[in-house]
């Protein structure tokens, strides 16, 4: 019995003892904490980059198809020369732009109808009618759409009924348009939602106490409040589409690869250090992107 | 600790930590490269199967209907992987360290893959005296240039079928006879084309017929003139293809929604579009086409070899090749199937072209992997990385 009592009355002062070194060193409580998701950040997410990074710079044997580890920068010069490659560059930059635009324009409204006026039984249904597609697949409702947008598809008929011609949607980079400002819309409202339900009413308020009238309040208190928020759900929607390889390949008709597009190629031809060399550049891009949001003020709220 | 020089030191950190990755990914890199050792024809005798086969294979090369049987038989349990290009298969293979990363056994690689897969050293020769129904084999598919390299087998031959020019009957009045269809400028818009490098070779077929001043003897093997004039036929013709397929479904599809009504695609595809009642039918202009062989083909690191030897002596047996036939809508490349097929579908020897004579198959020109020697001893001809570089430049 004694001995139980001794046992338990050790134990108990080492754990006294650990948590008082714990309470002395508050970094190695911090250390200890962290060490797993920075181990896993570490290895698995930065390691994956760095590797992909290194193999950019090595070769494929022509014959084998082989990888060849000899450091050279023949993989960035192909994709500087060859201007099939900033002609794709280019159109992926530029939709995943104006998609986030879109995506911006359409996301506001609705987002301010939710935060400000809708009552809360409605914002609940709202809420449901904006997160309801995430539920099914992102494949699915990309073979939805072009179902949708198909010459004998519902678009058609619907056209056709009232009399007008075809809209001939179907295989275009306009297809791909609306197709990425569909499936990226939700990721848009949400952090606008957020903004815009955070700033106070007595904001607005005294707004109108000095006399502006409801779209120079618009002007110069919502929007400037809102633009985190905007800013947020653009790097999702930017970054989105920047990524994407799946749309274009499912919507887009003669002439809409995207980055992602020529990578899946290039892995599967396979030249693995091509397809590393031109992943590098939506890091790039996404890069840019990010120091220029954290410019707009997009992290602050956060 | 001044605020600056922690801020410092955390640079410094993340710096090496970065530096170490890349050193270990370096290293790991290093290590997987290993000399080619050309392994000799194979085992001399089937073992007892290992209970389990892994395939990578084009959707239904290894169909229940004819695959139930084998597994009774012979206890190995076949785990399929579906691929849906040639690229898919070749990444599937290299993965893990090449060879079929020790997870695969075999894979039913088209021709345009097959060399690539010789050369990268991710299969290995087979001894084809294991495989009874090799003897039976049309000629042209015992030993083709595809997946026999120097002698050796690597892998037998399975099946073959053509690329065929399909056109929706009733909107392409009246139907196309020659693949030109594929080039006029009337039918801007209506057009759907494999997207995928070794179409080059379609283009460069055509222009072997329309300018034999090219001199153009074979479509897979093109010098730099030959390949910048099939190039600059291929950019024209982006004017007017609607969608590049990637996947034959994808081509399907088009076809099925009205999307286009003209294109290159596979008889698997007529079959299955006449199934679903549009009106469509297949051409095979009277010059012939370029096709595609497939081969089921040993990983190098195959961890079940003895099912694999046992698999492709079942599937290459007559009844067995006439079923696979007809499920997928190809052509055997063993003769004897021809009765097995008619007993299934009356006339479909002659439908699948498979009582043809011997100088049939000189029309039809097999996909194999483009390489610089083209047998003229100058080894002048494009390589697959140009005609992958060049694809992109027209598509992309």
């Amino acid at each position: 019995m004694t001995e139980f009592v001794e046992a338990g009355a050790s134990l108990r002062s080492a754990r006294l003892r650990l948590s008082a070194a714990l309470w002395r060193r508050p970094w190695l409580k911090l250390a200890l904490l962290l060490a797993a998701p920075v181990l896993v950040f570490a290895v698995v997410y930065l390691g994956a980059l760095v590797s992909l990074f290194v193999s950019a710079f090595w070769q494929i044997d022509s014959f084998t198809a082989a990888v060849v580890h000899k450091w050279t920068l023949d993989n960035f010069k192909t994709l500087w020369q060859d201007h099939t490659y900033w002609r794709i560059t280019g159109r992926t930059i530029g939709l995943a732009a104006a998609v986030t635009v879109t995506d911006a324009v359409l996301a506001f409204p609705l987002a301010y109808f939710m935060a400000r006026i809708a009552p809360p039984r409605w914002r609940a249904l709202l809420f449901v009618a904006v997160l309801l597609p995430l539920w099914s697949s992102y494949l699915v409702r990309i073979y939805a759409w072009r179902t949708i947008l198909a010459k004998n598809g519902a678009l058609n008929w619907v056209l056709n009924g009232i009399g007008l011609p075809d809209a001939g949607l179907a295989y275009t980079n306009t297809a791909m348009w609306i197709v990425f400002s569909y499936v990226w819309l939700p990721f848009m409202v949400l952090p606008v939602y957020a903004a815009l339900e955070r700033i106070p009413e007595n904001y607005l308020e005294a707004s109108q106490d000095l006399g502006a009238k409801g779209s120079r309040t618009l002007r110069s208190v919502i929007l400037p409040l809102a633009i985190p928020g905007i800013v947020a759900g653009s790097i999702f929607t930017f970054s989105l589409t920047l990524g994407d390889f799946i749309t274009p390949a499912l919507v887009g008709g003669a002439g809409s690869s995207f980055i992602g597009n020529i990578v899946e190629d290039k892995v599967g031809q396979p030249d693995i250090p091509f397809a590393a060399a031109f992943a590098t550049v939506p890091v790039i891009v996404m890069g840019i992107y990010l120091l220029a949001a954290r410019r707009a003020g997009a992290f602050e709220a956060v | 600790m001044s605020r600056f020089s922690k801020r410092y030191l955390a640079w410094v950190a993340f710096g090496l930590l970065t530096g170490a990755l890349a050193v270990a990914a370096a290293g790991c890199g290093g290590g997987g490269k290993s000399s080619k050792s050309t392994s000799t024809s194979g085992p001399s005798s089937i073992g007892k199967g290992e209970g389990a086969l892994n395939l990578i294979e084009w959707p239904y090369y290894s169909d229940p209907k004819f695959a139930k049987k084998f597994e009774q038989q012979s206890g190995c349990k076949i785990h399929r992987k579906d691929a849906g290009s040639s690229n898919q298969m070749v990444s599937l293979m290299r993965t893990g360290g090449g060879g079929g990363g020790g997870q695969w056994d075999l894979v039913s690689a088209s021709g345009d893959a097959s060399l690539r897969l010789i050369r990268g050293g991710d299969v290995k020769p087979v001894n084809i005296n294991l495989i009874p129904s090799w003897n039976d084999f049309i000629p042209i598919f015992k030993s083709p240039a595809h997946n026999t390299v120097d002698g050796k087998h690597y892998g037998v031959s399975l099946q073959w079928g053509p690329n065929v020019l399909l056109y929706n009957t009733t909107k392409i009045k009246p139907g196309p006879t020659s693949w030109e269809a594929l080039y006029d400028p009337k039918y801007k818009g209506k057009i759907t084309i494999p997207n995928n490098p070794i179409q080059i070779a379609d283009a460069a077929f055509y222009l072997m017929h329309s300018q034999p001043d090219l001199g153009i003897k074979d479509p897979y093997e093109l010098n730099k003139k030959q390949f910048d004039a099939t190039i600059a036929l291929l950019k024209n013709q982006r004017k007017l293809v609607k969608l590049y397929w990637n996947y034959d479904t994808d081509g399907r599809a088009a076809f099925a929604n009205g999307d286009v009504s003209l294109g290159a695609i596979w008889p698997v595809d007529t079959l299955a579009l006449q199934a679903k009642g549009v009106p469509v039918k297949e051409v095979i202009p009277s010059v012939g086409a370029t096709g595609w062989a497939d081969t089921w083909m040993l990983a190098k690191k195959a961890p079940h070899p003895n099912c694999a030897y046992l698999w492709m002596k079942y599937v290459t047996q007559p009844q067995v090749e006439a079923q696979q036939a007809l499920i997928f809508g190809e052509t055997p490349v063993n003769p004897k199937a021809c009765p097995f097929m008619n007993k299934i579908e009356a006339g479909s020897c002659a439908k699948y072209h498979l009582n043809e004579p011997l100088n049939y198959y000189n029309t039809i020109k097999f996909w194999k992997t483009p390489i610089p020697d083209c047998g003229n001893g100058k080894n002048d001809c494009m390589n697959y990385n140009a005609w992958q570089t060049a694809w992109t430049q027209v598509t992309g």
